[in-house]
């Protein structure tokens, strides 16, 4: 990447040629080649293009790459026009409607296209998001924070404890709930962290991703961000959730409980799923149906614990065949405390970890048994090899999600470091991460 | 004519089929450009590895989206585009597994763009003399009409700067692109648009001329020579529908309009002339109402609700729409008393382009406008209570809406918008092709093309090494290839060029080479039979390469004679999915046999013994023509005619 932010991504020759003409991204430019000649405005270049061509735009819209060589001609012929974006105004707030704040951090549904080069820059404010879905105004007096600028993928427990924090912070100022712009990748990590970190929550704590960048129109951010905020501001539950499209369809948006839900498609709207659970709620305009009497209730007057505190010193294992047991070893080597190994079927790896797996819980680390599975809920007395497991002294998780078991271990050594008061708290349901009956839905 | 105006000059009437007037182009300043988009024969769509085809019968799946207009760079979002969403469209759109994929559906970034279909591109590219590009870069270009399920078409400049001649003047092709074509819509309930998603993604290469066209005979010209060279790659669709013409029509004084979707190339003449006609009419109308005293000013956002004026109405249109609750509400246009009905292009009055408006910004069925009225059981005693209550006086028009409040109000600002761009004369404007060559409103003009980078497909670099490739076998010139299908295959010039200008030359070799039927013949069925078919209804597009072929293969081994072709196409068309060998005995084509032929002879020689007497070798062509009658379709003329020579000579002996 170039240092030269006026010449963004150019490198080489092609940087060169530009910097003798003093050119800068948007000028209007003029290339000639033989007897070809080429006019139009400075587009910059992707970091991973080669150091040979130039783009322009062309008059009529389309962008070119034109191959640089030492007889090529470049002329500057005239200063480029930045072009100034100007927010639309803010909409006016409704003093009578409820207050949810909306604290982005990140991601596709918090980002916005650069038209000039065409990249996605996750750099949209709060403010933003709020102007360009103007009908959030007919639901909630809005406040915005931007709290971090992350891809999903960057995001560390570290993070985690900061949108802890921030949370506390809104609901201390009274807000009736709290909106998390956040990318989808890790979204479901993040929520599950924050329904450790908040408890006895007064008001919903509702994340948000999108699968569709909001700069293309069939995006499903908006659809998304009103259901998040709708729910936020008049949800009878208070819990952190996720929303995001029920089905392919715009038709409606799933509310899934924060320990609960996983990304289990790669690119389609309706990506994120309630596992081993039914969705909280399903919103469908401006209708929010309960899909379950379980929940915790919401009530202003209930007194937030805050519990932001995390340790990486977790580690999660996928079992496979032919798996190295020598990776458990290391990880134990590292100082690891807790480790969830995702087994095969009702919990199961096999026998050539058993030593490794021993040798961790003998020195005194936390071995928790998830089924990669991912539906259903392990059960580690059917076959032998589940039992001597157990015998080994591993951890069966029920139906416990394997990410939310790590994020839950994480918070777990955040708050001791009692082996004995950690398998304690792993094997009590805190966030509605773990039922005693697995319903068939 | 000296004194008159330009438009006094040409607007005295309108042309009618066969009775143009002539115009002198020049004069007018006629510009015209042309957008010819192709769709291209390949295996794949452009962004996926889908069938590049269409489904009949029920979709297998459906969904429902809605389409959000975004912001510009500059923060700002199309009035029209926003004005469409608030009104609450959605689009349910229908797939089937075999056409559609997660791409289609928006559900999963596209694929990188199909080397196959570039290729093509850059095929036609290098006949068209333009200098491809060094690094390709896929586009978004925003269309939220719904017919692209993500808000955008994809497309990418492939080439540019060509040329071709047509009729020895130069035409600049402006660029030459690859894009993918859109959803097609099957349907419209209300606010509830319904597209299939079949064609989208199938590949289209568009070419661009610079709008040197000048006039309407040129314009066909230059789009047939543009399909010629498309053609020529013998790697593009066929069939109606795979071929689609925009055109940028602009006359001096007048405005640019932009036509979309004309199929038939035929078309595109009269196409360019209504246009010029209707840009002509609209500047006299707009300098008429000037003269009248109209004014923009007095073109009021005032509606009256005269529902009551029609409470015992026998219009049936009204009295539904009543029934349901809905109103009538009425604008008043000073000073527009007769231009209303006035005739822009056959068919096509300046009411009738309101009505266009009111539909689109109003979602109303029409309008009604008192200088139709009484009609449509609208009695004089209800126009004159209509005139009385909007207080009109005898040069006002009075314009009136049956719907909700809603829409009514919505339908009469666009009318009112019409009536001021009509004082100025020709509004900027995007048209869709009617079948006749006349055209209807479709929306207005897009600003500058608002395109932005598609980040989810890298730049494709075109190597020097892809192009000498593409060189290396650039298909054969099409004036070229007519030279040669006149000395190789001895077609006179009208015939090869039937057969250059169906683009079915290719096949016409395949055939010959297969055959050995006599070109001539080969060369007529292709054209003009193939016509005479298409004139008598049947659908001759499911006519198939194969079947052709097959017919041809039959006639060569003698299972089929020639006379018959037409017949048994005929047959085929009308029997889906029947073979050739059926429809041969069905229509009783089979080719007697040598015996059987020689008996139907010996019979008419033996019944007119007489005749052959009496008039010896001048009774060959009567026997002829007897024993045609009963054999034709089921033996070859030229056998026939050697038999009864052979017979006749027998008997002079």
């Amino acid at each position: 990447m170039s240092e030269n932010e006026e010449l963004s991504g150019y490198r080489g020759l092609a940087f060169e040629a530009l910097k003798k003409i003093e050119a800068e991204i948007g000028d209007l430019i003029c290339i000639t080649k033989g007897t070809q000649t080429y006019e139009g405005i400075l587009i910059p270049r992707s970091e991973y293009g080669d150091e040979a061509h130039i783009v322009i735009k062309l008059r009529s819209g389309y962008n070119i790459g034109v191959q640089i060589t030492p007889e090529t001609r470049i002329e500057k012929i005239g200063k480029g026009e930045k072009p100034a974006f100007v927010a639309p105004p803010l909409p006016e707030q409704k003093p009578a409607l409820p207050k949810v704040a909306i604290i982005s951090t990140g991601g596709t549904i918090a980002s916005r296209v650069d038209y000039r080069t065409g990249a996605v820059r996750p750099a949209l404010s709060a403010s933003d998001l709020y102007s360009v879905v103007p009908e959030l105004s007919n639901i909630a007096r809005i406040d915005t924070q931007i709290l971090f600028s992350l891809y999903s993928e960057n995001i560390t427990p570290a993070h985690w404890s900061e949108m802890a924090k921030a949370v506390a912070a809104q609901i201390a100022n009274g807000v009736d709930g709290v909106v998390i712009a956040h990318g989808t990748d890790t979204m479901g990590y993040s929520a599950a962290a924050l329904s450790f970190a908040l408890q006895n929550l007064p008001v919903p704590v509702v994340f948000v991703g999108s699968q569709r960048s909001s700069d293309r129109p069939s995006s499903d951010a908006a659809s998304n961000l009103m259901a998040a905020v709708l729910a936020a501001a008049q949800a009878p539950f208070a819990e952190v959730a996720v929303a995001m499209h029920e089905t392919t369809s715009d038709i409606s948006i799933a509310i899934h409980r924060g320990t609960r839900v996983r990304k289990c498609h790669t690119s389609r709207r309706d990506a994120f799923k309630s596992i081993n659970a039914q969705p909280i709620a399903r919103v469908e305009g401006d209708k929010i149906l309960m899909l379950t009497e379980n929940y915790q209730k919401r009530d202003s007057s209930k007194k937030l614990l805050l519990k932001p505190s995390f340790s990486e010193k977790v580690a999660m294992i996928k079992f496979y065949p032919g798996i190295n047991p020598a990776v458990i070893d290391w990880y134990v080597d590292e100082g690891c405390r807790a480790i969830v190994l995702e087994g095969t079927g009702l919990g199961h790896v096999g026998r050539r970890c058993f030593e490794s797996i021993r040798r961790a819980v003998d020195k005194g680390v936390l071995v928790a048994m998830a089924s990669q599975c991912v539906w259903g809920r392990v059960n580690m007395n059917v076959y032998d090899t589940g039992r001597d497991l157990q015998a080994l002294g591993v951890i069966p998780l029920a139906d416990m999600m394997a990410e939310t078991a790590v994020v839950k271990l994480m918070w777990i050594f955040g708050q001791t470091s009692s082996l004995e008061e950690a398998k304690r708290l792993l094997e009590m349901n805190i966030a509605g991460e773990i039922a005693d009956r697995t319903l068939y839905n | 004519m000296p004194g008159k105006s330009l438009i006094e000059r040409y607007t005295i009437e309108l042309p009618t089929k066969g009775d143009h007037v002539r115009m002198n182009y020049e004069e007018i300043g006629l510009k015209v450009g042309l957008e010819i988009h192709q769709q291209l024969d390949t295996s794949t769509k452009l962004f996926c590895s889908c069938k590049p085809e269409l489904f009949k019968g029920e979709p297998e799946f459906t969904f429902l989206r809605r389409l959000r207009p975004t912001q510009s760079e500059l923060g700002q979002i199309d009035p029209a585009a926003y004005f469409e969403f608030q009104k609450g469209v959605r689009v349910l759109y229908e797939a089937d597994s075999e056409t559609s994929c997660l791409v289609e559906m928006d559900e999963e970034p596209p694929h990188p763009l199909s080397i196959e279909a570039l290729e093509i591109a850059l095929t036609a590219a290098l006949m068209m003399n333009a200098k491809p590009v060094d690094e390709i870069h896929t586009m978004r270009k925003t269309v939220i009409d719904g017919s692209n399920t993500t808000g955008f078409q994809r497309t990418c400049v492939v080439a540019l700067n060509g040329e071709i001649k047509v009729g020895g003047k130069r035409v600049p092709i402006q660029h030459v692109s690859l894009e993918e074509d859109a959803a097609r819509k099957t349907g419209e309930e209300g606010t509830l648009i319904r597209y299939r998603i079949d064609r989208l993604g199938i590949p289209l290469i568009e070419i661009a001329t610079a709008p040197v066209i000048n006039t309407p005979e040129e314009a066909g010209e230059v789009a047939l020579a543009i399909g010629k060279i498309l053609r020529a790659t013998g790697k593009v669709r066929r069939g109606l529908g795979t071929i689609r013409q925009d055109l940028n029509i602009s006359i001096a004084g007048g405005a640019l309009t932009e036509i979309k979707g004309v199929q038939e190339l035929e078309l595109i003449p009269l196409v360019v002339e209504y246009e010029v006609q209707r840009q002509l009419n609209l500047i006299k109308i707009s300098r008429e109402l000037g003269q009248t005293g109209a004014r923009e000013e007095d073109l009021q956002e005032e509606f009256y609700d005269v529902t009551e004026v029609f409470r015992e109405t026998q219009c049936k249109v009204i009295r539904k729409s009543l029934d349901k609750g809905q109103r009538v509400l009425a604008v008043k246009l000073p000073k527009f008393s007769g231009f209303l009905g006035r005739e822009l292009m056959p068919g096509i009055r300046l009411g009738t382009e309101m009505a266009d408006r009111a539909r689109f910004w109003g979602r109303v069925g029409g309008i009604f406008h008192t200088d139709e009225l009484p009609a449509y059981g609208i009695t004089v005693q209800e126009v004159s209570m209509l005139k009385k209550h909007v207080d009109a006086g005898e040069k006002d028009a009075v314009v009136f809406v049956v719907d909700t409040l809603e829409n009514a109000k919505d339908a009469l600002r666009a009318v009112l918008e019409r009536a001021r761009e009509a004082l100025k004369g020709v509004p900027e404007e995007t048209r869709a092709a009617n079948p006749d060559g006349t055209t209807r409103y479709m929306r207005p003009r897009p600003g500058a093309a608002r395109m932005y980078p598609e980040t989810d497909i890298p730049p494709i670099q075109v190597t020097e090494q892809l192009i000498r490739k593409i060189f290396a076998s650039l298909p054969e010139p099409p004036e070229q290839k007519l030279q040669r299908l006149m000395k190789d295959y001895r077609l006179n010039q009208k015939l090869a060029s039937q057969v250059m200008d169906a683009g079915v030359a290719e096949l016409f070799e395949t055939i010959v080479n297969e055959s050995k039927v006599s070109p001539t013949t080969v060369a007529v069925f292709l054209t003009e039979t193939v016509k005479a078919l298409k004139r008598e209804g049947a659908p001759v597009e499911r006519l198939s390469e194969s079947i052709i072929r097959e017919m041809f293969r039959a006639v060569g081994s003698g299972e089929l004679a020639k006379e018959a072709l037409q017949d048994a196409a005929s047959w085929l068309l009308r029997n889906e999915g029947r073979s050739l060998k059926e429809a041969i005995d069905a229509l009783g084509l089979r080719t007697l046999s040598m015996d059987e032929l020689e008996e139907v002879i010996d019979k008419a020689i033996a019944s007119n013994k007489s005749l052959i007497e009496k008039s010896g070798g001048k009774a060959f062509s009567q026997i002829m023509g007897i024993v045609m009658r009963e054999v034709r379709g089921r033996a070859n003329a030229d056998l026939v005619s050697e038999i009864i020579r052979r017979k006749l000579q027998k008997l002079s002996f």
